[in-house]
């Protein structure tokens, strides 16, 4: 059946005039159009903070539930029901600090859900307290004199629990939200896409560099499977291996030319490079940078149950009753 | 039978087995249940096993035991003390002889009793009869372990495994004590190594030499016991723990509702047999998550059974205190949820494998804000499967969170179960969204008399909506703070579980004229309901009635509570049932028996104390 964004969208959203979940949302409703399954196929599972009030604008089934719980909701749902498309939908507080350990579980079970991470660095509901995404140094309510902790890298977190799916856009760019979103849809296991965003409050310009379309032309390399990693206004920058990393080169420059740029590899069982590519600060990496195929939990969970169906002679209460030693009592 | 042994008739008796963690005692303890069971005699056993993971061998620490208590009519309780005492090593005889009855037959394997034995069982001297007081005559002392490896010189099994068979040799010494069939234990042994025929012929043939040898040098018994069968109840019977026929009745309710069963757990004791138990029946659909901690298997149930599945979470006290929330958030979406709690000793960590009742007040109170939740307490181990099913239903009709409690003596403990037959039991009807409400549903619309919502399941066109944790307009299900609604919704929360209908408390004994009423909840029935027969049997008037449903109350509570000139309330905590029912019956001030011991009350001082609450 064919989609419009509106079919997906419901109520008038509270977020700040300027917040990035606003982009964001009209991001997913433009993906879930395009992806076509019905919404009432469909259900938006978040947690708490800003952006878990996301599912309230969803014309699909939706919870928005307690804080840091989502992906373990998500995850009853999705085994329960196999044949729902779950979007889980969390804040970087929400999905790495209080929820961490159901995102790495997540993403080890390989259970499939869209994972949608929405990192603007800072908590934004209880009004600007440093976030796990949060630089070392950073100055906020809870953290006047600077924080004293490294950060997670979503990424590096996301690839530690085996995930075998992550994919990163920028909330502002909505063409390349769609993109991983749909992607995302399309990978079947735990599929986690990280939305750079800005909260205008709190943490103002935390993804300057690739905020605008500008900024993304000079700052950013579109990942795109199979393609050479080049990237510049004119692409007259690239993605080259050295030693046991990776470094942007301009070509022409030091002796590099485009035969020495890299082509991703999205589909890589080993996820070394994709790791260093997630993890450059110059360019920032955007679109899918790993997407490797693998059992997901709940086919295999329903393929079980199949098999032993098939194996086992009881499959109603009574028949069980009957694999027990039983006596009779005349 | 030799002629001059003297055959004593009993109405019932109570053998411990004992040994070391590894020695199988539950395993004897097991089959000698089932064989006795067999026969028509009624049963009911209780495992004491050690907390620690595997302590040293032969270690006092590392004793576990099991106790077995069959009866011509009707038992209630495994036994308060044994009449017979079967003690694989010095260790066990040290810990567990003040289980045994004064005069009771204790079988011993000699070759556990060396000097390393002794001394690691703290005892001082080689006279460990003498030092323990115990009568030699009383003592079947028996070289256990050396018959057992006569017996299986020719099997070309190794040492080890010959060893693991001392146990069976215990079991066939108990069953010539008590004349039972081994044909039974044979049968049993049959089907359990169906796989390993080898294992199943060396414990027959370990069994019957057991017996042998008891017949052979029965002088040094005084005598034999017999046990016959009397009130039997004619159908067909299994043996079964109360976390066995907990999730029993899960699968039950799960199949009459047509819906699919999900549990989300993590590992607790001694919670979770119904995790392994439910983890097996993937022929029926059962899906079982083993989730990442206590608060996701109670997240991931609350996710499922919005996907619309009768949803089960399973756990313990300590379990509890983390899946608090997820259990407020399915109160506050008022979606179906059934959350196991099998008590243990607490707090915190506690006594894991203990026995209490010391979360009754965490599962009415213990969540943030007004949080009705119905509570319901499994009174037997053959009743968690009426209690489960009765669980499921409520949360499935009523569209809440349900705690089923159970305890670590119901859980562990075992009676004889009737067969149940599904067809005889109550329809599960959940209240689904008619098709015609569609354009006009809202997730909060209720029903008027039940106050009941309807359940929107995902996958039905239409009735797309949003659950969540935030307070909604009684109307329109959209967030709202606005101050008359939250107080709407509190009440109608709390009126919807006040108006769920619960069967009227029963009044056993002397329901008329009794001069004390004994109140219990749950898994102490069995031990109050002994205290009352014994009571009675030596003329006092008494009556008990044992709380099952206890959010909410029967409607008769107060009724009941009132009757009768003296009530006690007797519970394995500080008093918490007590001062639930003085909260919701006015002027009801009981005398209390409290005791927190993480082991089943004693029907000998349960009498003694409600004999003086008599008499003052």
């Amino acid at each position: 059946m064919a989609y419009t964004q509106n079919d997906f969208k419901k109520g008038q959203p509270r977020w700040c005039p300027g917040c990035g979940d606003h982009f964001f949302l009209a991001s997913l409703h433009k993906a879930m159009a395009e992806i076509g399954v019905d919404p009432w196929n469909t259900a938006v599972i978040s947690g708490i903070g800003c952006s878990s009030r996301l599912p309230h604008y969803m014309a699909t089934y939706g919870m928005n539930t307690i804080h840091g719980r989502a992906a373990a909701i998500a995850t009853g749902a999705k085994v329960a029901n196999p044949n729902l498309t779950v979007w889980q939908v969390s804040g970087d507080g929400d999905g790495l600090a209080i929820g961490g350990n159901h995102f790495i579980h997540a993403n080890r079970r390989n259970i499939n859900l869209n994972m949608i991470l929405l990192n603007n660095r800072i908590y934004g509901l209880t009004k600007g307290q440093y976030s796990p995404t949060s630089p070392r140094g950073f100055v906020s309510k809870s953290s006047p004199y600077g924080t004293v902790e490294d950060p997670f890298r979503p990424a590096e977190l996301c690839f530690g629990a085996r995930g075998h799916f992550f994919a990163r856009a920028v909330a502002t760019d909505a063409p390349g939200t769609v993109e991983v979103l749909k992607a995302a849809y399309n990978h079947k296991g735990a599929a986690v896409c990280e939305i750079l965003q800005n909260c205008v409050i709190f943490n103002n310009g935390t993804h300057d560099a690739v905020y605008s379309k500008e900024g993304r032309a000079q700052n950013a390399i579109y990942l795109k499977h199979g393609e050479k990693m080049l990237f510049g206004e004119n692409n007259e920058y690239g993605i080259v291996q050295e030693g046991f990393g990776v470094k942007a080169v301009k070509l022409g420059e030091g002796g590099y030319t485009e035969a020495d740029v890299l082509v991703h590899d999205a589909k890589c069982e080993d996820n070394t490079l994709q790791l260093k590519l997630a993890e450059m600060e110059w360019p920032v990496a955007l679109g899918v940078i790993r997407d490797v195929d693998a059992p997901t939990y709940d086919d295999c969970v329903t393929a079980q149950i199949e098999e032993v169906k098939a194996a086992k002679k009881y499959h109603n209460f009574a028949e069980l009753l009957e694999t027990n030693d039983i006596w009779e009592v005349k | 039978m030799a002629e001059n042994l003297e055959v004593k008739e009993l109405a019932d008796v109570a053998v411990r087995f004992s040994g070391d963690s590894g020695d199988g005692m539950q395993l004897a303890g097991n089959i000698f249940s089932t064989v006795s069971a067999t026969v028509g005699n009624s049963i009911s056993t209780f495992p004491d096993y050690p907390a620690d993971i595997r302590a040293p061998q032969g270690s006092l620490t590392g004793v576990s035991g099991f106790q077995v208590h069959i009866g011509a009519g009707q038992v209630y309780t495994p036994g308060d003390k044994c009449d017979v005492l079967v003690a694989m090593n010095a260790a066990a005889l040290k810990t567990q002889y003040k289980y045994a009855k004064p005069g009771a037959a204790i079988i011993i394997d000699t070759d556990s009793f060396g000097a390393a034995d002794l001394k690691k069982a703290n005892f001082q001297t080689e006279d460990y009869l003498g030092e323990l007081g115990i009568d030699p005559d009383r003592v079947i002392a028996c070289p256990i372990t050396q018959m057992v490896k006569d017996c299986l010189a020719d099997s070309g099994m190794d040492v080890k495994a010959i060893l693991k068979c001392r146990n069976m040799f215990a079991l066939g010494l108990v069953c010539w004590l008590f004349d039972r069939d081994l044909d039974i234990a044979y049968n049993f042994l049959k089907e359990k190594f169906a796989k390993k025929a080898g294992v199943a012929e060396a414990n027959i043939k370990v069994i019957q030499a057991g017996y042998d040898y008891g017949h052979n040098t029965h002088s040094s018994v005084a005598n034999v016991y017999r046990i016959e069968t009397k009130n039997k109840v004619p159908g067909r019977y299994m043996d079964i723990t109360g976390n066995k026929a907990t999730a029993y009745g899960f699968i039950a309710a799960a199949e009459k509702a047509g819906l699919k069963l999900y549990l989300g757990s993590y590992p607790i004791t001694p919670a979770t047999d119904v995790l392994h138990e439910l983890s097996k029946h993937k022929s029926l659909g059962v899906t079982t998550v083993q989730c990442e901690d206590e608060i996701a298997g109670c997240a991931s149930a609350v996710g499922a059974s919005f996907a619309g599945a009768l949803a089960v979470t399973s756990t313990s006290g300590p379990g509890i205190c983390l899946k608090s929330e997820a259990m407020n958030l399915a109160v506050i979406m008022e979606l179906p949820l059934v959350v196991l709690d099998v008590q243990r000793g607490g707090p915190a960590t506690g006594l894991p494998t203990k026995s209490e009742q010391t979360d009754l007040l965490q599962a009415l109170f213990g969540r943030n804000g007004e949080s009705p939740m119905p509570v319901i307490a499994a009174t037997s181990p053959t009743d968690c499967f009426e209690a489960a099913y009765a669980a499921s239903k409520m949360a499935l009709e009523h569209m809440t969170p349900v705690i089923l409690m159970t305890d670590a003596y119901v859980a562990n403990g075992s009676g004889a179960f009737k067969l149940p037959n599904l067809a005889e039991y109550p329809a599960i009807n959940p209240p689904y969204v008619p098709e015609e409400l569609k354009g006009t549903w809202a997730p909060y619309l209720r029903n008027e008399e039940t106050k009941v919502r309807y359940w929107a399941v995902p996958g039905r066109q239409g009735f797309e909506h949003i659950l969540g944790g935030l307070e909604k307009d009684n109307k329109t299900g959209a967030i709202s703070t606005d101050p008359e609604n939250h107080d709407l919704m509190t009440r109608l929360r709390q009126e919807k579980i006040d108006k769920i209908p619960v069967p009227d408390l029963e009044v056993e004994g002397d329901k008329d004229d009794a001069d004390l009423l004994i109140v219990g909840f749950g898994g102490t029935y069995g031990h109050l309901h002994a205290a009352m027969d014994e009571m009675r049997a030596a003329g006092k008037k008494v009556a008990l009635a044992q709380f099952k449903f206890i959010n909410p109350l029967p409607a008769n509570t107060s009724e009941v509570l009132k009757k009768y000139k003296k009530v006690v309330v007797a519970e394995q905590n500080m008093g918490q049932l007590a001062g639930w029912l003085r909260m919701k019956v006015d002027g009801f001030v009981p005398y209390q028996f409290n005791q927190v011991k993480g082991q089943p009350f004693v029907v000998a001082e349960l009498v003694e104390s409600f004999n003086n609450i008599i008499n003052k």
